[in-house]
Formats: structure tokens, C-alpha cells, sequence
């Protein structure tokens, strides 16, 4: 049942704002013959259109899925405020865009889990799909629930409501499950037994298939693997990087979404040992494709798409070995076409900034770095290894190349932070300022640089898994310090976020089965695509915890000791948790640990690959 | 080459890209099929293509129109095969030529069209058959006070079993009357559904725009 022939929802799409992100039809979108096809499989992103149209797993995925015979991978979005408020008031479910049907027609819905702050939005999606919100209440094949994502390194927040998941990368995995379901199917099994089964497939995770009991403190006890599920899930990679799949065919959006370009993933993993960033810790170890072959790729994905932007994607761009080889490829196909080429997460140092006027030719806006912290000291404790003088160098070139902005990102709360650290961010700001005024090649232009902090949210797989976030007063208090630092110069802009959402991603991240409870009920009193701030409250959320009979403060700000059992301890993502305990006392010691590529530190990750060497 | 037009249609779910996004469309398409569009100069280049009149989102159409220019030499009469195997679902190059006048010249539109849920053709046809339709409506200037019966040119009602066709010739610029404005001129006795289609452009003389 195709719901955009409706007549009731024509009339509601003539009303909401941007009704072409709900309607489907763009080019290079995938149909199939409902005849020829006996797996239905509906790819949900928590999260709008454009944010989900942009992200390059669910473009990975949609085409590996689709290039299965018989399987059909079609796209549901979480519809907008507007939008969802008529479907309810007019009894529409949510449909997939390419053939309108709704949800309830689907075998799998699997959702994309990239940000905790999505999970109110998955129960959001199930529900307008008429889908019971508890893997507990579909008892049959007919609509299993899945999600894969960075959030599954710790899923347990939202194990009440998941059948399955998918614990990192999700290429083969996908397929080996929808093989398996197709033969449950075929085979008539229960859905206990698919999972069962399912079970065995290196990184699939079945959340009932664990018994977690728990300490009087509500601290984790024990967790129990059953029905021979494994007593860890270990995560899965592509081993082979340079010839996976590639979507060189990925669908061109016909309304504007957030990154409209060719995003080409240059590698996966990152070499440095940021003890803060959890990207940098899950998705080891590197792999990287070649210049040639991403050449190859991006020239191919272009042609076929039309995009005038192509973007390198990776978690460090700067650190990718053939940088310098793949701009000029690049540069040679892309300038005589007009095709722009953005360079994002570059580091401070002399190499980037040479890459960064080779392809910023034209136009000259402003520059970001990410020093996270405004001391030596600190930045040692996080493992950050940039330095001043890398930074202030940085600067240096770009204001003498015709730059006349920098945006600098830092966080605030860091372990081990103090009062000097934060006064530290504006001493750095105030000498970009002079670097700037020595260097400029027009002053009467004027400079902006613009401070932005952000609240440290301490995350699992991590070294600093185990400690506390400050309060929101403390948070603020920094703010209020720093603001008042910056206030001296007129050319520095300073911008904070806010740290209400910061507190709940906080307590999200490191949750455990029995904050399930406290997502339902923030849902049922009406919270949904809560990483917007316009929709975000605060008070929903503490209110929830405290309905539920939960302490907030037991998730966010209490430091945990380092031998309590984690919620994901079941999850290994090959780093092992000795280097964590090993990374967390270096940090507390201030000292620096190399990149891998400098030094080996024996993370762990080095083991999922077959033949147990990383080649960084 | 210069001051080209393309006819196109837009129906189905392209009826629901906007004005700007089609814009940014057609550059795509054209870029995929390999069919050179002329670009501004400047620090933010864009390509220079222009859509005659906007169509509102949800309506359909038979006549669009997109002026533009080429940097190379093509053979018009076979662009539009080169550019619909590129175009998303609901957007489809109908002829390509050089414009013989100005988009400005543009004055009426014949709209084909179904309303449901709502009176019968009769009592549609005597209210559009007042000399006088003031409705309210927003523009750049804040709200304003209009008379949408000088921009009606015809508007025909039947009853047929699948609702009430209409046919319709409104006038397209200065002042510009849609279908939308008609049904929002009916208030309460408007239908509960209605979609229109555009299926002609005309010039002030009635002959056909092009």
C-alpha cells in the first residue's frame, strides 16, 4: 500500500515545511519488483532527512544491502515536528521512501545508532510505524529490530527494545544476518531460534540472550551469556579496506541536506591515542584505501552524481600517508570542473597547512583547529600531541596566506582540569590574536577568532571510562571564566554549549538495562529528536529519572572505581581494557603516549586482524 | 550557445521539490549528463539557469520552462534524451530550443485538475462567476488585499464520478493567480481534496508560449 497516493497525506505534505525529504523519487534511489523480493528491509535513521541523508554508513549500507538479490533496503526518516504531529492527528504511519509503504510491511527495521541523544527518536519511529516499542512484545519473525552504529560499543540503554545488533562495522555482518533470516523464514524457526543462531555470527549481539544481575549500589554484578551465545561479542572490521564496498552510486538528494558532496573515506581507525575520543579507540586499527584507488573512486562517484563538492573523510585526514599524492589527483580532475575539494579535521601542523593553500585556492574563509585544551599539561593528559608553537605555526602561515579566521575548539571539564587550564584557552586565543597582528596581510580586514567549548563527556572504550563528569554548575563556572578572559579582545568571539545535553549524553553513554525505563518514559512525555535543541529538555529527562526511581548522578558524575564491572563489559572492541587502565595512569601522570605509528602500543586491536599485525 | 529554454514536466514526487532545490537539481542533472552549463564568474560560481515561473510545491505540471546557456555547441533537438536518462523520478525534458522571447512574456496558464470531499461542480462554477474574489494574501510586503476574479480568465466545474474536474485559465504574473488561491477563496466549501495540474503556457494574445 503505496501511503503517498493517499489523499490525506497529499493534502498534509501541501502543508509541512519541506515536504521533498519525505517523498522519496531522487535519483539513483533503488526500486525493486515487489514480486522478486522476499526480505524487506527498512534502513531507519533516528534523525531528519538531511542528517541522515548525509551520513556515509547509511549510503554504504543502503547499496551493499541492495546489491542482495531478493532483498529490498529501503529508507525511513524520523519526519519533522509538523510532520509527525499531522501523521498521528490523521492516523498515517511512517512509510520508506521508495515505495511508500508503510513500516509494518517490513521483515527487519534496523536503525542507524550514531548519537545517544537519537534513542527517544527510535521509539518515536517505531511507534508512528505501529510497531510494539519491546523486543519483548513481538514475539514472531515479522518484525525484528536491529540497530548498528558507534552506540552499540554500548547498547545496554536500549537492550529492552532490540532483537539484535551489530557491533562495528556493519559490510558483512548485514548480509550474513539477512542470509540467516531468509533461511528462518524459509525454514519456519522461532524467532528465539534465529537469534540463537544469530548469535554466532562474529559481532551480532542479542541483548536476551544476557543476564545481567546487579550489586545493592546498582552498580553491574554480573553478566551471563545463554543459549551458548559468546561471553564477549567481538567487534568486526573489513579486514580488506582498499577493495570494500564503496557506494559510487549513492543517491543525490533533490533538497538540500547538511553535507550535500562525495564524502570519500580515505581510511578507517586513527593512529593517534586521544584519551578522550572514543572514535579514535573503537574503530581500530587503521586501514586505509590507496590514492589510486580513491581516485578512482571519487572521479567515478562524481560522474554519477553530479555533487560540485568532494570531501576526505576520515577521523584525521592529516594522517593519511599519500595525502600530498591524492590533492593533486584530485586537484587535476576537480579545478577544471569547478569541483570543490574540503579538507576537514586537519591537524596544526606544517604538512596540513601546505595541503590546505594547495587546495583552498579560491576562496578563503575560516580555518578550524582542535587543540581541546588550553595547556601543555592538559593536552599531555589527554594525549593530544599538538603544541603551541604547532598551532601558533599553523596560524602563522594562514594569516600570511590571506586567512582572516580561526576557529578554535576546546573542551572543558577534562579530568584532572583546573582553573589554570581553563585561563590557559584565552592566553592561547590571545596569542592567535598577536600571531595574527604580526602576520596579517590585510589588518584593515580585521581578524575573527572564534573560542568554542563544549562539555567533556566521558565515554565507554575509553581511558577515561571511569571518571566523573563535572556538574553543570562547575561547567558553567568554567564558562563564566573563561568569558570573562576572553572579554578583553573585541576580535575574539567565544561560543559555549550548553551542558544540559551534555549531562544526558553523559548518563546515556555509560547506561546500563535499567535506564531502558527512563528513555520510555522522556518518549512518553513527549520527547523525540532530542539532539535538536528546539526539542531538547532538560526538565523531561530529570523529571523521568526521578519517576523511574533513578539517580542521574549515578551515570553522569560519580567516578567509578577502576575494578567495578562496566554495563558493556561484554563488548570487546579489540582494544583491551588493560591498555585503557594503562592509558588512564599515563594520563594522570601527564605523559604522552606515541601514535602507532611511531611506536606500538599493544592496544589489542592488532588481534582482529587475521594475521595479528596493524600496519597503522 | 546562449538563451536556451527547456520545456520540461514535473509531476508525481517531484511535485514536491522546491523552487530552489530545482534549481540545484537541474545543475546536477545537467553535470551527470555531461552537458556543459555556462557558469557565473566570480568567488561563488554558479551556474546560470533560471525557471520561468515558480510552480507551487504540490502542484504538478505539463509546461515548465528553464532558460539557460552552454559553454559548447549541442544539437537541441536531441538534449532532452541526453538529460532524462539523469533526471529523478517525476522531472522530464519534454523539447529544447532557442528562447524566441522574453519568460516575461508568459500571461496564462491552463490548470487541469480533481476536487474531492467538498460541493458540486454547479455551485463551484457560480462562485467563481462573481465579479468580485477578494482574498487575503502574504507577500514580500506584508499581507494584502486582492481581487483573484481579474486574474480568472476561465474556470469550468463538472461533476464526474471521480470528484469534480476543473479546468482553469488563470493569469500568471502581475497579478499572480494559482489554484491555490482559488481553493483557498472558497473557505468552508472548499474540498477536502484537490490537485491541480498545468498544462499550458499561453502569451497575452492567447497563442501558445514557447
Amino acid at each position: 500500500m503505496n501511503l503517498l497516493d493517499d489523499e490525506k497525506l497529499k493534502n498534509i505534505l501541501r502543508q509541512v515545511e519541506k515536504p521533498a525529504r519525505y517523498v522519496g523519487g531522487e535519483y539513483n534511489q533503488v526500486i525493486k519488483d515487489k514480486n522478486q523480493v522476499d526480505v524487506r528491509f527498512a534502513f531507519c535513521f533516528p534523525d531528519t532527512y538531511e542528517i541522515g541523508m548525509s551520513n556515509l554508513g547509511v549510503k554504504i549500507l543502503y547499496g551493499i544491502i541492495n546489491e542482495m538479490p531478493g532483498v529490498w533496503c529501503e529508507r525511513v526518516f524520523a519526519p519533522w515536528g509538523d510532520m509527525a504531529e499531522q501523521m498521528r492527528r490523521e492516523h498515517i504511519p511512517i512509510w520508506a521512501l521508495e515505495s511508500g509503504d508503510p513500516l509494518e510491511e517490513f521483515d527487519i527495521i534496523a536503525f542507524s545508532l550514531g548519537y545517544e541523544m537519537a534513542y527517544t527518536t527510535v521509539l518515536d519511529v517505531l511507534d508512528l510505524g505501529g510497531i510494539p516499542l519491546h523486543a519483548a512484545d513481538r514475539p514472531g519473525l515479522d518484525h525484528l529490530v536491529m540497530a548498528g552504529g558507534a552506540c552499540c560499543c554500548n547498547i545496554e540503554p536500549m537492550a529492552d527494545f532490540l532483537d539484535l545488533c551489530f557491533l562495528g562495522e556493519g559490510e558483512d555482518m548485514d548480509r550474513e544476518v539477512i542470509e540467516l533470516y531468509r533461511e528462518a523464514k524459509r525454514e519456519g524457526w522461532s524467532k528465539e531460534q534465529f537469534l540463537r543462531e544469530a548469535s554466532h555470527i562474529g559481532g551480532i549481539y542479542v541483548p536476551s540472550l544476557y543476564d545481567i544481575t546487579y550489586h545493592e549500589d546498582g552498580t553491574v554484578a554480573s553478566i551471563t551469556a545463554k543459549d551458548g551465545a559468546p561471553a564477549k561479542v567481538r567487534k568486526r572490521i573489513v579486514e580488506d579496506f582498499e577493495n570494500s564496498y564503496y557506494p559510487t552510486r549513492p543517491i543525490v538528494p533533490s533538497t538540500e541536506i547538511v553535507h550535500d558532496r562525495v564524502s570519500l573515506e580515505v581510511f578507517r581507525g586513527c593512529i593517534r591515542g586521544c584519551r578522550f575520543c572514543q572514535a579514535g579507540q573503537i574503530n581500530r586499527p587503521v586501514r586505509s584505501r590507496s590514492a589510486e584507488k580513491l581516485l578512482a573512486l571519487g572521479r567515478e562517484t562524481l560522474e554519477n552524481t553530479g555533487y560540485q563538492e568532494l570531501n576526505l573523510s576520515s577521523l584525521s585526514t592529516s594522517d593519511y600517508r599519500e595525502l600530498s599524492a591524492l590533492c593533486d589527483g584530485l586537484l587535476d580532475y576537480c579545478r577544471p570542473r569547478g569541483i570543490s575539494l574540503s579538507l576537514p579535521s586537519l591537524r596544526a601542523d606544517n604538512f596540513s597547512m601546505d595541503i590546505m593553500q594547495r587546495v583552498q585556492q579560491v576562496r578563503k574563509g575560516g580555518l578550524t583547529f582542535a587543540p581541546e585544551a588550553g595547556t601543555q599539561r592538559l593536552r599531555d593528559v589527554i594525549n593530544k600531541n599538538v603544541t603551541e608553537d604547532d598551532l601558533l605555526e599553523s596560524c602563522r602561515v594562514a594569516f600570511s596566506g590571506g586567512w582572516n579566521g580561526v576557529k578554535l575548539y576546546f573542551m572543558l571539564g577534562l579530568p584532572t582540569e583546573t582553573d589554570e587550564d581553563v585561563l590557559g584557552i584565552a592566553e592561547l586565543a590571545q596569542k592567535v590574536f598577536w600571531v595574527w597582528k604580526k602576520n596579517a596581510v590585510n589588518r584593515s580586514r580585521g581578524v575573527r577568532i572564534t573560542v568554542s567549548t563544549s562539555e567533556f563527556i566521558p565515554k565507554p572504550h575509553t581511558p577515561f571510562q571511569w571518571e566523573a563528569q563535572v556538574s553543570r554548575d562547575e561547567y558553567l563556572r568554567r564558562v563564566g571564566l573563561l568569558s570573562n578572559a576572553l572579554k578583553q579582545t573585541r576580535s575574539i568571539t567565544y561560543n559555549w554549549h550548553d551542558a544540559e545535553m551534555s549531562l544526558i549524553e553523559a548518563a546515556l553513554a555509560r547506561g546500563d538495562r535499567k535506564m531502558g525505563r527512563v528513555i520510555e518514559e522522556v518518549w512518553r512525555t513527549g520527547g523525540r529528536l532530542e539532539s535538536w535543541s528546539e526539542y531538547f529538555s532538560l526538565e523531561r529527562w530529570l523529571t523521568a529519572f526521578q519517576t523511574c526511581g533513578m539517580d542521574i548522578d549515578f551515570y553522569a558524575t560519580r567516578e567509578r572505581p577502576v575494578d567495578e564491572l562496566m554495563p558493556w563489559e561484554h563488548m570487546d572492541n579489540g582494544v583491551t581494557r588493560r591498555h585503557l587502565e594503562r592509558e588512564r595512569a599515563a594520563a594522570y601522570a601527564g605523559k604522552l603516549s606515541p601514535d602507532c605509528r611511531k611506536a606500538c602500543m599493544g592496544c589489542g586491536a592488532a588481534s582482529l586482524l587475521k594475521e595479528g599485525v596493524c600496519r597503522g | 550557445m546562449d538563451k536556451l529554454r527547456l520545456k520540461f514536466s514535473k509531476t508525481g514526487r517531484a511535485a514536491y521539490i522546491s523552487h530552489l532545490d530545482l534549481i540545484r537539481t537541474m545543475q546536477r542533472v545537467f553535470s551527470r549528463a555531461g552537458v556543459p552549463l555556462k557558469y557565473s564568474e566570480g568567488f561563488n560560481p554558479h551556474a546560470k539557469i533560471s525557471i520561468i515561473l515558480p510552480l507551487p510545491v504540490g502542484t504538478e505540471s505539463q509546461c515548465e520552462y528553464m532558460d539557460f546557456s552552454l559553454t559548447e555547441e549541442r544539437a537541441l533537438e536531441t538534449l532532452p534524451d541526453c538529460l532524462n536518462p539523469y533526471m529523478p523520478e517525476g522531472l522530464r525534458a519534454i523539447e529544447a530550443y532557442q528562447a524566441p522571447r522574453k519568460g516575461s512574456e508568459l500571461r496564462w496558464l491552463r490548470y487541469e485538475g480533481v476536487m474531492r470531499h467538498g460541493r458540486d461542480g454547479a455551485h463551484y462554477n457560480e462562485f467563481f462567476a462573481q465579479p468580485e474574489l477578494w482574498v487575503t494574501r502574504r507577500g514580500k510586503k506584508g499581507e494584502r488585499r486582492d481581487n483573484i476574479a481579474l486574474g480568472i480568465g476561465r474556470a469550468v466545474f463538472t461533476d464526474t464520478p471521480e470528484g469534480v474536474s476543473a479546468e482553469l485559465l488563470l493569469h500568471a504574473l502581475e497579478p499572480t493567480v494559482t489554484p491555490e488561491l482559488l481553493m483557498a477563496a472558497l473557505g468552508e466549501a472548499g474540498p477536502g481534496y484537490y490537485a491541480f495540474t498545468r498544462k499550458e503556457a499561453f502569451l497575452e494574445d492567447m497563442t501558445p508560449f514557447r
